[in-house]
């Protein structure tokens, strides 16, 4: 209950002020419409009005919510209009370029801590690949390997995905594998333990705790990936073309839904991999 | 195909040079240290247009560093342009704001456990959200111009920020805090002599994001409405086209300004955090 509690407070504080801003932001259109009808209408008038309209700029949170609910529930989860389904699709490509992103980070950390060349050539090349804007390289991606003979926009997201997510790991396993210090690679090499066994017991242990961190901020970074590789794209099917869809077609409810369930999606792939984290911990014998 | 191998043999070349140059003393020089990467970059230059003339690929799908080269040099004026409408209005103002405001809300946030308890697990859940999906939102509501951009930035930065700041300020260890309270340390006292340094690494490592997130953030609000400039724009409209040569301009400026940015909060990081493992080579 102590823990439940403050966010609780926190929450319910939210969405009062998101109340309280739908009332003050949509209000001013039905004053608009109101001038034009040539009526007068009060503040108590205007408040209900402001709550069910079609096109809110910005619609409260039980609009929100039954459009969330209608998407979600409403159909069956193989519908085009499911959420879903939607999201389905956007998992499958946050998954495939979360994997590319760890396995590319890792290994490149690897390489960057034992061999000083590749630190010196690679690592700032690295930090500069991330600034960027992958965005634009997406429809090249694209074009590109449908020109190599690969059908569909699963590859071509899942680079994007990876793309984004590679680099806190590697950021963090560099830092890492750098955290023992003199003391301790002192002691390591007088018990005469050569490069691997330091990189097994000392180094690979001791970035365990960066490495679990990064993997949050990386799967978080794989789904933006994959989102935004879903934007300008002409995609039909994900979370990131219901947002597109939503913003051309002037339907802000589609948009917020499908923000939402993104947030979903992206709480349950947070929940899971501090899961693992968990367990991890418990098997290397820290308490958690 | 001559150019291919080429370049193939020019690869191998500055490989087995850089192998040597890091293993030698020139590495421990300041010149060593800038050498190094050039030579890789250059090296990823010379491979990139061997390739693109040995195998012939078509412009539109790949054009050669040169022929970009060539672009950038004739466009300046338009590139400075968007640069400013991009990076000086949108990212850098909304990196400023949303990393202060995070930095306000943690100090007023330190004191009392009970909000901690309350902003921590929703700052982190929010900071894991895909923001971007936010931009359509806030071109509808701000307009088409920079405001815009920079809130999308904001709004991105703030939350890897908070949750940054709020895992530093609890990195001091027990004992130091405990030796704090010994010699009568007031709160103010010891926030600034002991739990902002020891936060320092964490608020760099949320910069760090912040700055990359703030470039993605300013250029993909751009795709949803813009004036008839600036950096995302160019690229939506020249990839249209099939201006690729512009495309990669406008992305080497972005890389270029992003480089920058991230080198400035290295090395500012590297005068605050002198103290801290990573730092000692």
């Amino acid at each position: 209950m102590t823990r439940v509690l403050p966010v609780l407070t926190v929450l319910a504080g939210i969405v009062a002020i998101w109340y309280a801003a739908a009332v003050w932001m949509n209000a001013t259109w039905v004053f608009d419409q109101a001038q034009r009808a040539g009526t007068v209408v009060t503040w108590s008038e205007v408040i209900p009005q402001t709550m069910t309209q079609d096109r809110p700029l910005l619609p409260p949170p039980h609009q929100v919510g039954a459009e969330l609910w209608k998407g979600l529930f409403g159909q069956a989860i193989t519908s085009k209009r499911s959420l879903v389904y939607h999201a389905y699709v956007t998992f499958k490509g946050t998954m495939m370029g979360f994997g590319l992103g760890i396995i590319a980070g890792v290994l490149l950390a690897m390489a960057i801590v034992r061999f000083r060349v590749m630190d010196m050539s690679v690592m700032p090349w690295a930090i500069i690949s991330q600034t960027i804007p992958i965005v634009a390289l997406a429809p090249m991606i694209i074009t590109l390997s449908s020109q190599l003979g690969l059908q569909g926009r699963d590859l071509p997201k899942a680079i994007i995905a990876a793309y984004l997510s590679f680099f806190p790991v590697l950021v963090s396993m560099v830092k890492g594998l750098r955290a023992p210090d003199q003391m301790q690679l002192d002691l390591l090499r007088t018990y005469g333990a050569g490069e691997w066994a330091t990189f097994l017991k000392l180094r690979l242990p001791a970035s365990m705790p960066y490495f679990f961190a990064s993997l949050k901020v990386a799967v978080a970074a794989s789904l933006v990936g994959t989102i935004v590789g879903e934007l300008p794209t002409g995609a039909i099917e994900g979370l990131g073309a219901r947002m597109l869809i939503g913003s051309q077609f002037g339907e802000p409810l589609i948009m917020w839904a499908a923000l939402f369930a993104a947030a979903i999606l992206a709480g349950l792939l947070i929940l899971v991999v501090g899961l693992v984290e968990r367990l991890a911990r418990m098997r290397m014998g820290v308490p958690a | 195909m001559s150019a291919l191998w080429l370049a193939v043999g020019f690869w191998l070349a500055a490989w087995a040079l850089n192998v040597w140059l890091a293993g030698s003393r020139v590495s421990q020089t300041r010149f060593g240290k800038a050498l190094v990467p050039l030579i890789f970059g250059a090296t990823v230059l010379v491979l990139w247009e061997g390739l693109v003339r040995g195998l012939g690929v078509a412009p539109v799908i790949l054009p050669a560093p040169s022929v970009i080269a060539a672009k950038i040099a004739v466009s300046l004026p338009t590139l400075w342009q968007d640069f400013a409408q991009t990076i000086l209005k949108g990212a850098i103002p909304g990196f400023l704001i949303g990393a202060g405001a995070a930095f306000l809300v943690a100090i007023a946030i330190d004191r009392s456990p009970f909000l901690q308890r309350g902003l921590l697990p929703i700052g982190n859940f929010v900071a894991a959200l895909p923001i971007v999906g936010l931009a359509p939102i806030l071109v509808m509501w701000f307009g088409f111009d920079w405001q815009s951009k920079a809130a999308v930035v904001v709004v991105m930065v703030f939350f890897p920020m908070l949750v940054n700041i709020v895992a530093g300020l609890q990195a001091s260890e027990r004992m130091q805090r405990d030796l704090m309270a010994t010699w009568g340390a007031s709160y103010l006292q010891s926030l600034v002599r002991l739990r902002l340094p020891a936060a320092m690494p964490f608020v760099f490592n949320g910069l760090k994001i912040a700055s990359t997130l703030a470039l993605i953030g300013a250029i993909v609000a751009e795709f949803f409405g813009s004036p008839v400039y600036g950096m995302g724009f160019r690229i939506s409209t020249e990839v249209g086209r099939l201006g690729l040569d512009m495309v990669w301009a406008t992305i080497a400026v972005a890389a270029l300004a992003g480089s920058v940015f991230y080198g400035l909060i290295t090395l500012i990081e590297r005068w605050v955090t002198f103290w801290h493992p990573s730092q000692r080579h």
